[in-house]
């Protein structure tokens, strides 16, 4: 494609990021995979159907197939890149391996950040709860229960920390 | 610190224990490279050119005014194809590309490579191909006719298989029939198609990162197309994320090989899910007419069978996948008396092949279904019919084979049978608990409680005299072994399963996985639920070769008679003497290699009556189903699924209710979610957002036993534990349906419209 001479700025895992001479009709998925190198968020769908591709805008998860990156530009955005402090996994992360959350792995990114968004917002979800947050977010290999039993061992996890 | 020997156990992830998926952790940050996670400097992108028709005749293809797009490298079509024009896994009748006709919808007819995906779209918009279009010929009946004009030069009839044991004029007081339909169900994988192709330097070979169920016959494939020996054309595993049997058939895996090789550069294609509803085989859509003759007892006298699959418009695995239906019509049930014919025929509609339970879960709808209406016809329970009839080892098949495989039927039926109820629906449930969920629909009033059940058997392995065996290297140096295989990992966890059998064989902590690629033998299909059969049997055979050889080191610097010499742990133990040696400390300094080959029992072809012993092995399983449907709205919730699964052996606990869980999701989804919807040969929805998959929301409680009953034909005593999940679950949700509903529904997937107009 031929330059377009557009230059926007991003904000992703806290540091600004510049994009440029990109056509501006990309998607964020795009934009944070081919041209931020960020490849953890996994695109199956490119219809807001499936949720591999999920990332925290401004708080709130979203598709980010479904944006179109130029018009993320005040927004702080979280990838599952940016969910470790530090080299150690997260609580979230731990479960989904301890529990068998994994298996070929392609929705898990996108399942970690949606359940790591849902764990902030609501430390004890119910059964319920858990299923109709991770919704959107559809895996093919487990069938969710491991899924689910990853949620509620991070939840134990986590509530045992804060107290 | 004292730690459980349970704790050890898992710590070290030996065989029986949980152990953590090796690729886990970058999994579960996101590092994990997936194959459409590959880049390279100076890539291209390819794209494919797909006919809009599904029968047609090509007049012309007009490339000037795509090849002058700015961006645009190449653009290839069916001329530009150096070797041999078609491919296939049985068959080679499914061309390249389309050359002269075009015979199904979505159908590859030519393939750009350029500097962005979107130049590619905007190379492929402008590529003009003037098309006669045919009346597509969509029904398998008509399409097999004699007088119907084939649709390809080797004609509609892909494959025809009769069965006929035993006396065909016996019948019973009790005759039973009905005629039953399978929707086409896509294996929907989340990791949709991609590849990066690297070409040679002079185009004297190619390079390819790709996700498949099978990397050596897909180098065969490729290098015949390429025309090049089959050592230049070298495959390496890209992460795959899933396959379920849609990666076992040639999708772009030439295309981007000879987009690279006419470059010269390295040429990455992936497709979009819609392109991927078009470029990969789907499971069979079948209509399956049976009638059962019993007698009083409900004792099964005869069986009369005929299934139609509709192929579409090649081969793909057709043949076999209809081998699998006719030889598994009876179910798990005795009967001595049976004449069953089977169609594979061309039709213009989208080509089908593998899907997990291949063939299996068609024939299983409609035999599951037959056992209920004899339950009901004779006055006795689902479950009772079944045990009645139910098949133990050594009985044998409608194609004379005798089941020599552990076959605890009878277990299943009653460990299942066993599980406790869900409690009942309450009088105020939470919305999202009923059927129709979130959209708010239903009225507690009009739900109705339904309970059902399925039990099946499936095969193991390849049939019909195919040698697939797997191959793997193993080596041991310094404490650290070193596993080398082709095997395709698609998510099910043989790496998994690799490390913990070289753990348990040689005593070792650390090992190291090789890259999966074609640079050993094959391990054959990631398919059939054979990989920890086959890959599991060369893994183990490998290693035991190296603790031979490490005996034999141990021994020959000790003065030890290396028979004596076990694997205790992680030592070397002297069973008659005081050695006790750590395996680190043993393999210090030496380098110790071996290579082995699994190869199952031959198997053979069957007869024109369908006689013969052409299957290796079978396994087994039992699902009760208990759903919740709104008779009115004809909204369906399935609350929860009992199993029992006969696995021989539990290698990993973790990774098995994984398979079971997730293959019992996928039979859900055939029973009343998943249908690629095709009229007059067109899709019309190929996407996420049109073809239903089963969320959170959906999953039902999942209650599981896995039978352990070892298996001796089996290297490890266990097997496949992939495809038996979803086979009989399906049966068993719409036989809790037709309960709940009272209505005689025979198709899946069950629409709202069958329950309640």
């Amino acid at each position: 494609m031929s330059a377009h001479n557009e230059i926007y700025s991003l904000t992703v895992n806290g540091e600004l990021h510049q994009i440029h001479d990109a056509w501006i009709g990309e998607n964020l998925l795009y934009v944070l995979r081919e041209r931020l190198g960020l490849l953890g968020s996994k695109g199956a769908c490119e219809q807001g159907e499936c949720g591999s591709c999920t990332v925290i805008m401004d708080g709130a998860a979203v598709c980010s197939c479904l944006v179109m990156a130029a018009t993320a530009l005040d927004a702080d955005i979280l990838t599952i890149e940016g969910l470790r402090s530090d080299d150690a996994l997260t609580d979230v992360q731990e479960a989904f391996i301890s529990e068998g959350g994994v298996q070929c792995g392609f929705c898990t990114p996108g399942l970690i950040v949606a359940i790591s968004h849902l764990l902030d917002n609501n430390p004890s979800p119910s059964e319920l709860e858990v299923k109709e947050a991770i919704s959107g977010n559809i895996c093919r290999c487990t069938g969710y229960g491991r899924i689910f039993a990853a949620v509620q061992t991070a939840a134990v996890t986590r509530r045992g920390a804060k107290s | 610190m004292t730690i459980s020997i349970q704790e050890q156990t898992r710590q070290r992830g030996v065989l029986g224990s949980s152990a953590f998926r090796p690729d886990g952790i970058p999994k579960v940050t996101g590092d994990f490279s997936f194959s459409s996670d590959l880049s390279v400097e100076k890539m291209l992108w390819g794209a494919t050119l797909r006919s809009p028709h599904p029968y047609a005749r090509i007049i012309s293809i007009d490339l000037s005014d795509a090849s002058k797009i700015s961006g645009v490298e190449t653009i290839i079509t069916a001329k530009d194809v150096p070797g041999k024009p078609n491919y296939g896994l049985i068959s080679s009748d499914q061309p390249v590309f389309a050359k002269d006709v075009v015979r199904y919808m979505g159908e590859p007819i030519a393939a750009v490579a350029a500097d962005h995906p979107e130049t590619c779209r905007r190379a492929l918009a402008a590529i003009h191909v003037t098309y006669e279009v045919l009346e597509p010929i969509v029904d398998p009946e008509f399409a097999m006719l004699a007088s119907t004009p084939p649709i390809h030069p080797d004609g509609n009839l892909i494959r025809h298989q009769r069965i006929i044991t035993g006396d065909t004029s016996a019948t019973g007081t009790h005759v039973v029939e009905g005629t039953y339909v399978i929707g086409m169900q896509d294996q929907a994988f989340l990791g949709l198609e991609a590849a990066l192709a690297l070409p040679d330097p002079g185009a004297s070979g190619v390079e390819l990162y790709i996700a498949t169920q099978w990397l050596h016959e897909d180098q065969s494939q490729i290098a015949a197309c390429l025309d090049l020996p089959k050592e230049s054309v070298r495959l390496t595993l890209g992460g795959v994320g899933g396959a379920f049997g849609a990666r076992e058939d040639i999708s772009l895996q030439v295309h981007c090989c000879l987009l690279a090789l006419r470059t010269g550069r390295p040429v990455k294609m992936q497709y979009s899910r819609e392109e991927s509803f078009f470029g990969h085989v789907h499971r069979h859509p079948a209509s399956i007419w049976m009638r059962h003759h019993a007698d009083k007892n409900g004792k099964l006298i005869k069986i009369e069978a005929r299934m139609v699959f509709d192929g579409g418009a090649y081969t793909s695995t057709s043949p076999a996948v209809l081998i699998n239906g006719v030889t598994h019509t009876q179910g798990p049930y005795v009967c001595d008396n049976a004449i069953v014919d089977g169609y594979a025929v061309r039709t213009n509609n989208p080509p089908c092949g593998a899907m997990r339970g291949f063939g299996v879960v068609q024939a299983c709808f409609a035999h599951e279904s037959q056992m209920d209406k004899l339950a009901r016809a004779i006055g006795i329970s689902a479950v009772e019919i079944r045990l009645r009839n139910v098949m133990k080892t050594g009985d044998k098949l409608i194609t004379g084979q005798v089941v020599e495989s552990v076959a605890p039927v009878e277990r299943c039926i009653r460990e299942t049978d066993a599980i406790p109820l869900p409690p009942s629906l309450t009088e105020q449930p939470d919305p999202l608990d009923i059927p129709g969920g979130s959209g708010l629909t239903a009225e507690r009033s009009n739900i109705r409680r339904g309970i059902g059940w399925g039990v099946s058997i499936k095969n193991m392995m390849y049939s019909e005299g195919f040698d697939d065996y797997a191959t793997a290297r193993c080596t041991l140096t310094n404490g650290i072994v070193s596993l080398k295989f082709a095997t395709a990992e698609v998510g099910q966890g043989f790496v998994t399963l690799a490390q913990q059998i070289a753990r348990s064989v040689l005593g070792v902590d650390d090992v190291v996985l090789e890259p999966m690629d074609t640079s050993i033998g094959s391990a054959g299909s990631t398919s059939a639920s054979r990989q920890t059969w086959m890959s599991g049997g060369a893994v183990d055979g490998a290693c035991r070769l190296v603790r031979e050889r490490l005996f034999e080191h141990v021994g020959r610097r000790y003065g030890i008679d290396p028979i004596c010499l076990v694997i205790d742990g992680t030592d070397v133990l002297d069973t008659v003497g005081s050695l006790r040696l750590s395996v680190f400390d043993a393999s210090q300094d030496v380098v110790l290699e071996q290579t082995f080959e699994h190869h199952h029992r031959p198997t053979e072809d069957l007869d024109e009556n369908g006689q013969g012993n052409c299957h290796v092995a079978f396994a087994f399983v039992a699902h009760r189903a208990v759903v919740d449907v709104d008779t009115e709205l004809g909204l369906v919730k399935v609350v929860q699924i009992a199993t029992a699964q006969d696995v021989g052996r539990v290698l990993n606990p973790l990774s098995a209710i994984g398979q079971i869980e997730g293959g019992i999701a996928q039979g859900l989804g055939l029973a009343v979610m998943e249908e690629i919807i095709v009229t007059g040969g067109k899709v019309r929805n190929p996407s996420f957002t049109d073809y239903l998959l089963p969320t959170a929301l959906d999953a039902p409680k999942v209650v599981a036993i896995m039978i352990e009953e070892h298996e001796p034909q089996a290297p490890l005593g266990a097997k496949g534990i992939g495809e038996p999940p979803c086979i009989s679950v399906t049966p068993a949700i719409v036989a809790a349906i037709r309960d709940a509903c009272g209505k005689d529904i025979s198709r899946v997937p069950v629409r709202p419209q069958d329950i309640c107009l």
